[in-house]
């Protein structure tokens, strides 16, 4: 990938973005509209390659393929619940891939996306939603914090991260390290979020806050969290926001790689607003006809991330039917192992209830775990 | 008479909206509660029926639904705040703990907050993590709260009127994996026919041993009880409804006539609720025990994942375990 210019300081304000002759939208960057033009942008550009460009199609492809597998593996009773990515998918695909190796993300607990384009193996979260265990992921070693469910409260970790990185010196050179903190509309309402906001700006922490406005907080929509454009706020607490289309993989991209490079040099935080929207059900739980209408979801439809980037990769003839097909191909492939690997993975051991609750061990929990196998064995034999 | 057959969820829908309508300065705060009716739809249909007015989808922060819930109480209105999930009460707990709990005591009685804060809790749904904890201890154990929990239908539509029109802060929480469970209520009884909030009560009377339940623990309890007489054993179950405060007489009647105690509970055991009812019965009624007071309760660590909770929650072999070390001491 081609990294874009980091962006000047800016004011907070951003210029609009143009739409594809859709309905007028909300001011926004973008590079790549819902039919598949490119768009200028005084501030904002990539310089992708062919070849990168078909990368991008690729990740988003496959990370839709993956999320309809495990939607389905949910439906048949495999996992618990699922939180579904689809229509975000642009959102996650840019941000993941404009983060640099040395870069920190802490998710919430839809970021598959961005998980994906890490380098993770997608298997890595789903014994989490099939109920096997909490993540048990390392998250300082994958750079990618463990799922959170609370909400907002990882963007506190994230800012005190980001603390501990400047505090290292690993800010103000082009290898200086970044820290990403995602989080939905719904969360700017909570305390956590406001106060990480405070704390990165007073700080100067190096971090990027991604929220991906997806419209709405399980059935609540964005008004009931805010009566201005979430990226607006970002100016009371100091540093610059911007608002970028969530759903254009381009502009996603091009702003979050400013954003991180300026926290790498040492400019402090940016609060990013990727407006998108949510496809599907908030989780698998969920039942969204009870509070919004089908002709919604089709007005976004129009917006899809990935037909636009087919849109584009056809129009300037950097790829061909072929490609598409083999692309449809291997996601299936991958679904497919995805799939596989879950059935397979085996329930976890009676014993984990008591496994890692201190460092240094407890007696009470040393009894507890006795009693325990105790009590299970006596089960053997006919109780 | 007009008995019904209810569902737990049901049955605090209908006594939400009895509430409603007996007092107009009852609203209902809470995340997803309007056209979404609640995650559980517990409160289905009430804002098509009283307005957005009074029942609120309120911004995501339960900081500021407890916060603004007091606000509210100050001038004169009965919040019922929905808090979605027992593991995100937490955020509210400052404003819990340290402003509704103290309100009156500081202002020497010139205030009451008379507010109610629903909680579902307990696991068995197979959930993913901080959506079936029993943080009941960390309310009950703070002056100046008063803490309930429903088991049936009944209780649950009665009781949730009852704590609307207690002048007290009430923290209500609901066995969210009983919602579904079914039972008869007289929806057209006044609350002078139901039994007092705070009283604890004997729902299935017997002889050799008691237990003591609350919440999602009732059936539970309810389930070894009617294995045990089989077995020819008589155990009574004691349906403890009133977390805090607690009524004990009850529970020390039934254990004089049993000398045997069993406290069941989904919260970890230790420093629990079933320590002060170990602890009390032991000063109440040491000569008449047969036995030590036995817990059979949550194990001392986080809730696991959910593959796992079978093994975690106390069940009906548990209880029965319990009973037989009564039994055997
Ligand atoms: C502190 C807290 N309160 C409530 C919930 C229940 N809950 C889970 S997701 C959600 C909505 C989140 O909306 P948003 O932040 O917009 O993110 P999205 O799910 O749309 O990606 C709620 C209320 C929670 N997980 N944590």
């Amino acid at each position: 990938m081609t990294k874009g210019e980091p962006a000047p300081r800016r004011s907070g304000a951003t210029r609009a973005g143009r739409s594809g002759g859709t309905p007028p939208e909300p001011e926004y960057v973008q590079l790549l509209t819902p039919s598949g033009e490119r768009v200028n942008h005084p501030e904002y550009s990539v310089d992708f390659t062919a070849e990168e460009l078909r990368g991008l199609y690729r990740d988003l492809v496959t990370v839709r393929k993956l999320d309809t597998e495990a939607t389905a593996l949910q439906r048949q009773g495999e996992l618990g619940i699922w939180a579904s990515l689809l229509g975000q998918e642009a959102a996650q695909v840019g941000a993941g891939r404009a983060m640099r190796t040395q870069d920190m993300a802490f998710p919430t607990y839809r970021e598959h996306g961005v998980l994906y384009t890490r380098g993770i193996d997608p298997i890595m979260p789903l014994s989490l939603f099939r109920g096997v265990d909490q993540g048990g992921w390392d998250p300082v070693a994958n750079k990618f914090n463990l799922y959170t469910i609370v909400i907002g409260a990882q963007t506190l970790h994230a800012t005190g991260y980001a603390m501990g990185v400047a505090k290292d010196g690993k800010v103000g050179t082009d290898d200086g390290e970044a820290v990403i903190a995602f989080f939905g509309d719904g969360a700017t309402s909570q305390g956590d979020v406001n106060e990480a906001f405070i704390w990165s700006s007073v700080f100067h922490a190096p971090i990027v806050f991604f929220c991906q406005n997806n419209q709405y907080a399980i059935s609540e929509p964005l008004e009931r969290q805010t009566r201005i454009p979430i990226y607006q706020r970002a100016a009371g607490f100091g540093f610059p926001g911007v608002r970028v289309d969530g759903n254009d993989v381009l502009a996603v991209y091009a702003v979050t790689r400013a954003a991180l490079d300026n926290a790498r040099l040492g400019q402090g935080p940016t609060l990013i607003e990727a407006y998108t929207y949510r496809m599907g059900a908030h989780t698998t739980s969920d039942d969204p006809t009870r509070y919004r209408v089908s002709s919604e979801v089709e007005a976004w439809q129009a917006k899809d991330p990935i037909a636009r980037l087919k849109a584009l990769l056809v129009k300037e003839k950097a790829a061909g039917e072929d490609f598409f097909k083999q692309v449809d191909e291997d996601a299936r492939i991958e679904a497919v192992s995805l799939r596989e690997r879950v059935l397979s993975m085996p329930d976890p051991d009676h014993s984990q209830i008591f496994d890692h609750v201190y460092a240094e061990g407890s007696p009470l929990v040393d009894a507890e775990r006795k009693q325990f196998e105790a009590y299970m064995a006596s089960f053997e034999g006919g109780h | 008479m007009a008995t019904e057959t209810l569902t737990i969820g049901k049955a605090l829908n209908t006594g939400l909206r009895r509430a409603m309508e007996r007092d107009d300065k009852v609203i209902l705060m809470g995340e997803d509660i309007g056209k979404l009716g609640g995650v559980f739809r517990i409160t289905d249909g009430l804002q098509k029926d009283f307005g957005e007015e009074r029942v609120i989808d309120t911004p995501l922060a339960e900081a500021g639904i407890v916060g603004t819930a007091i606000g509210l109480a100050l001038r004169g209105y009965r919040p019922v705040c929905e808090i979605q999930f027992d593991g995100f009460v937490y955020p509210a707990y400052d404003q819990i703990v340290c402003q509704v709990a103290k309100f009156r005591y500081r202002s020497r009685g010139n205030v009451t907050l008379p507010m109610v804060i629903r909680i579902p809790f307990g696991g068995g749904i197979g959930a993913v993590e901080h959506h079936s904890e029993s943080p009941e201890a960390y309310f009950a154990h703070t002056a100046g709260l008063k803490v309930v929990s429903c088991s049936s239908p009944e209780d649950a539509h009665f009781m949730i009127q009852q704590a609307i029109a207690s002048d007290d802060p009430v923290i209500f929480f609901e066995p969210k994996r009983r919602y579904w469970e079914k039972g008869p209520v007289d929806t057209s009884l006044g609350l002078d026919a139901a039994a007092p909030l705070h009283s604890s009560r004997v729902v299935r009377p017997g002889t050799d041993a008691t237990i003591v339940a609350y919440g999602p623990m009732v059936k539970t309890s309810l389930d070894a009880a009617t294995a045990a007489a089989e077995d020819g054993r008589s155990l009574e179950v004691i349906d403890l409804r009133s977390l805090s405060p607690l009524d004990m007489g009850p529970v020390y009647d039934s254990v004089r006539r049993t000398g045997r105690l069993v406290v069941v509970h989904e919260a970890p055991g230790n420093i629990g609720l079933g320590a002060e009812i170990s602890a009390r019965v032991t000063e109440e009624c040491f000569y008449s025990l047969e036995a030590p007071v036995l817990r059979v309760t949550g194990y001392n660590t986080p809730y696991p994942a959910s593959r796992l909770e079978e093994e975690y929650l106390p069940d009906l072999d548990r209880v029965l375990d319990a009973v037989d070390r009564s039994f055997g001491w």
